[in-house]
């Protein structure tokens, strides 16, 4: 497969690698894709006060376009709220990795890690409300 | 750059094309015009790649060897070509679900078109399932199509005992014998019809043979019309330097291949070694014994192969990943072997061959060591 330089920069050394606490009613988890299809991402942030992402981090299996693609939407997140990641779209992270046509569910399946890890994070808060009334 | 991709091409050997080089701008003439000088010089020159083509096979009668433009014609030759010319004979043509996908597709088109075709199942090292093949023959089989050598894990089938098989049934039988040739020793005693490639075995692109048994007369129906070279069988015009190509690389692959086995059997096992000693859950998907030693696919649990490609890319290998492919299907050979999904997508296959060195498969290991230990760390299936 002939990736652009974006990708091949962004495998090699990839940004944000890690996991944060999962218990943290702070933290947003998202798990998506399956081992079968070849593409599994594991994404997570973490929420502070002020409604910012403050952390974001990934763990990819999959191919150069799939750990890219994690790798660039998690450093993007970072420091916006949660309805600016939510309007970072799969054509922007396609169009910067100049992701390949057969590789573009990749960018998709990171913008559905982002959006399910804040759904994760939003209802991990309104259990959290719930408690304190 | 290190080229460990040997089952999908082999480099020229410079002693081919040295023997080619004569007949581009020299001995031009036509190998069919048998009127003058230059032509007989070309026909001899095909007659004695013909020879050599048949040596490495045992093939008592040259003659019996067809010139093609390689080994995705000589399988459609001797599959369409036996379907259609014995189609009063019967319906039945039987495969394997691992056979190459030029075997495959043509199995397939005259599906379409009618015949009644069974795709065999291989047990989960790679190797047919002889009970499932035994059942699948009827007194409306004429064809059985098995290859000699697979592909992308590199098991080695019973030919000889699928052919004997077929032969007590009156079956006519095939074999895709392009990744075995020079390899390991190959027959005809049992086998009607083999199928053979030029740039498998370090000769040209371009070219390939079928062999069809004359002792028992066959005929295969051509793919196409033309001049009738080929006795018929074959129009069109050979291109003698080819020819000479593979007929070169043939006697070279038969005087070599005892001293190249040995060789790549060391290598197998040295390479296997370091793996398995630094990484776990790593899986060798096929037979590690009933296999040819340059071909290994290997496993690595929680990573997926292209991205272990992407990691070397100073290294030419393959892999039988949804993400190498244009598809998105993983391979159907190592689905086929009723492995867990996701090693489908987590494997490569190194490829050794004659100019392989004992360095370049260290640091091969190595790297991939290297590259999956990086690669498991960032995994989300992987658990140290």
């Amino acid at each position: 497969m002939k990736y652009s330089k974006e990708v091949m920069d962004l495998y090699q050394n990839p940004k944000n690698i890690g996991s944060l606490d999962e218990n943290d009613a702070n933290v947003g988890t998202s798990v998506v894709g399956a081992p079968s299809c070849g593409d599994v991402i594991k994404l997570q942030i973490k929420v502070d006060e002020n409604g910012c992402i403050s952390d974001a981090k990934f763990k990819a299996f999959g191919c150069g376009a799939a750990i890219a693609s994690s790798a660039l939407i998690t450093d993007w997140v970072q420091g916006k709220n949660l309805e600016e990641a939510k309007n970072i779209k799969n054509k922007d992270v396609a169009e910067h990795l100049s992701l390949p046509p057969v590789k573009l569910h990749c960018s998709v399946l990171a913008e559905e890690a982002v959006s399910k890890a804040i759904e994760d994070y939003q209802s991990k808060q309104k259990n959290l409300n719930k408690k304190i009334i | 750059m290190i080229y460990l991709d040997y089952q999908a091409t082999t480099p020229c050997d410079q002693r081919v094309l040295d023997k080619m080089l004569p007949y581009f701008c020299e001995i031009y003439g036509n190998p069919h015009s048998s009127t003058h000088v230059m032509g007989e010089e070309a026909a001899d020159a095909v007659e004695k790649a013909r020879a050599q083509v048949a040596d490495i096979i045992s093939a008592e009668n040259p003659k019996d060897i067809i010139f093609t433009s390689g080994a995705t014609e000589a399988n459609n030759l001797a599959i369409q070509g036996i379907a259609h010319f014995y189609k009063e004979r019967g319906n039945r043509i039987i495969t394997s679900v691992i056979e190459h996908p030029c075997v495959l597709e043509t199995c397939k088109a005259l599906a379409r078109e009618g015949f009644d075709v069974v795709f065999v199942p291989v047990l989960s090292n790679g190797i047919i399932d002889l009970d499932s093949f035994k059942k699948a023959i009827t007194s409306e089989t004429i064809l059985a199509s098995i290859m000699t050598v697979n592909n992308e894990i590199g098991t080695c089938q019973p030919i000889d005992e699928i052919g004997k098989l077929c032969h007590e049934r009156g079956i006519i039988f095939h074999t895709d014998a392009a990744q075995a040739i020079g390899k390991i020793p190959v027959n005809v005693k049992n086998i009607d019809l083999m199928s053979i490639s030029g740039h498998k075995i370090y000769g040209p692109k371009g070219i390939g043979a079928l062999y069809i048994n004359g002792k028992e007369r066959l005929r295969v129906s051509p793919l196409f019309h033309g001049g009738r070279q080929e006795r018929g069988m074959r129009s069109g015009t050979l291109p003698t330097p080819l020819c000479v190509g593979i007929g070169a690389a043939c006697e070279i692959a038969a005087k070599e291949m005892r001293e190249e086995y040995t060789r790549l059997v060391a290598f197998k096992s040295y390479f296997l070694r370091q793996i398995f000693d630094n990484l776990p859950k790593v899986y060798l998907n096929g037979d590690r014994d009933k296999s040819i030693p340059g071909c290994i696919n290997l496993s690595f649990d929680g990573v997926e192969g292209e991205g272990i490609m992407l990691g070397m890319r100073d290294i030419c290998v393959s892999s039988g990943s949804a993400c190498s492919s244009q598809t998105l299907e993983p391979s159907y050979v190592l689905k086929s072997l009723s492995i867990r999904e996701d090693l489908a997508h987590s494997s490569i296959r190194i490829g050794f061959g004659r100019f392989t060195t004992q360095e370049e498969i260290e640091y091969t290991a190595s790297k991939i060591i290297e590259t999956v230990r990086k690669l498991r760390k960032m995994s989300p299936i992987w658990n140290d």
